[in-house]
């Protein structure tokens, strides 16, 4: 009974906000002291752990390239054949070559629609009396034509 | 065979470990252990004890090495587990490259990450219980299909067909599974469609048709139209337009592990003209 008391007299007094740290701290020590004096151990020697170089994986995707489990051929199932594609093609990422994009407009063509597209909009925002500067090609771009302005010219004797 | 066997007995009974390196793509033997290629000068030629001087003796950076299915480790060595050719592949990246043994069985058991075939036994609350071949049949959650939710629950049926991967899957825990990778999409997973034929083969076999270079499946794609779902467990299910096609296919699937290429061709050939 007084080992009790005595040990809730610790426990109380351990609870206690007024104690400062320090006198805290060592309650605590003593406690896990009483504590750890209880707790079993293995008397073995400390085994040391060595790093280990080898990974144990049950799984056959790291070993070998699979390709991707559901395929359909010759257009049975649509959206598989388009899925196909896609699996197998995330695997391969690798194996893509350098592939030319495609151009779906030439080069040439690009320019004639600028050179072209410098008058129609021009003429978009030309007053009235200017829109008869923009003149029409035969292929029915529009282009604007340098007009010389109109300038007072001086009588000649 | 008998050679192979008489051979590889004969390096048994001297007792040392061989060189994974020297027996890649040989038959090896469980119990057998394999040296890494760092340990091996260690051995030293006849075991006299004598080591070869190496100018770059230091501590050198060991890499990582993966042993795959058939192996375990062993302190610093493979230990072989299962009997098949070692087989071995080259790292990409970094780290050292993967061993494996490569094994023939029918029966499957689960492996996290695994494609697989299951078929609908029972529906119990929020799960379906799912036979896969393994010892246990896979939980398979009513969430894990794609767009479903509480109240949308997906439409699956007591002896439906499932394709499916694995996520959890260890000899101490019931194997689950789910229908949707880990962004949430189907992928081609779920509920297979009606008909068609499911048969089982063994697991070598399901891995050398899906092995990148298999001419049997591109032969197989010229015949006529047709869907087939591979599961890792060994389970295979095909359809085509007609019955009379899907069992032509069936069987030719199964046949073709015993088959060499040329019986094959000839098969292949027969088919073509009728």
């Amino acid at each position: 009974m007084k080992h009790l008391g005595e040990k809730s007299r610790f426990c109380l007094q351990f609870m206690q906000r007024g104690l400062d740290s320090e006198t805290k701290r060592q309650l605590e020590e003593e406690e896990k002291k009483i504590i750890s004096e209880e707790h079993w151990y293995l008397d073995l020697p400390e085994l040391k752990e060595k790093e280990c170089f080898i990974i144990e994986e049950q799984s056959f995707l790291l070993c070998e390239d699979l390709l991707y489990g559901r395929m359909s051929f010759r257009g049975f199932n649509p959206e598989v054949e388009k899925l196909m594609l896609q699996m197998n093609s995330k695997n391969k990422t690798e194996e893509v070559e350098g592939e030319t994009v495609e151009l779906d407009v030439s080069d040439e063509e690009m320019a004639r629609r600028y050179e072209t597209l410098v008058g129609t909009i021009g003429k978009k925002f030309a007053k009235k009396r200017d829109r008869v500067n923009y003149e029409e090609d035969e292929n029915g771009h529009v282009k604007p034509t340098v007009k010389v302005k109109k300038m007072f010219l001086k009588p000649q004797d | 065979m008998a050679g192979v066997v008489a051979v590889a007995a004969e390096s048994l009974a001297g007792g040392r470990a061989r060189a994974a390196r020297t027996v890649l793509d040989q038959v090896v033997l469980p119990g057998e252990e394999l040296l890494l290629p760092e340990q091996e000068d260690a051995e030293g030629p006849g075991g006299t004890g004598e080591r070869p001087l190496r100018l770059n003796a230091g501590v050198r950076a060991r890499v990582r090495v993966v042993c795959g299915p058939g192996l375990r480790r062993c302190g610093d060595r493979l230990l072989v587990t299962k009997c098949g050719r070692l087989r071995y592949k080259e790292p990409g990246g970094s780290g050292g490259g993967v061993y494996w043994v490569d094994s023939q069985q029918k029966r499957y058991v689960p492996v996290k990450g695994d494609h697989v075939i299951g078929i609908v036994t029972a529906k119990s609350g929020d799960i379906f219980k799912v036979d896969v071949g393994g010892s246990e049949p896979a939980s398979l959650s009513y969430l894990a299909f794609e767009g479903a939710t509480k109240r949308n629950r997906p439409n699956v049926q007591v002896g439906d067909l499932i394709y499916g991967q694995f996520v959890v899957a260890n000899k101490d825990m019931e194997p689950e599974m789910v229908c949707i990778d880990s962004c949430g999409r189907a992928n081609g997973m779920g509920v297979i469609g009606q008909d068609g034929l499911l048969f089982k083969v063994t697991l070598g076999l399901i891995r050398k048709l899906l092995a990148p270079d298999c001419e049997i499946l591109q032969e197989v794609g010229k015949l006529y139209p047709l869907e087939i779902v591979f599961g890792m467990n060994g389970r295979i299910w095909v359809k085509a337009k007609t019955i009379q096609q899907t069992l032509i296919l069936a069987n030719i699937l199964e046949a073709c592990e015993h088959m060499t290429a040329d019986q094959r061709k000839q098969i292949f050939s027969r088919l073509a003209e009728s």
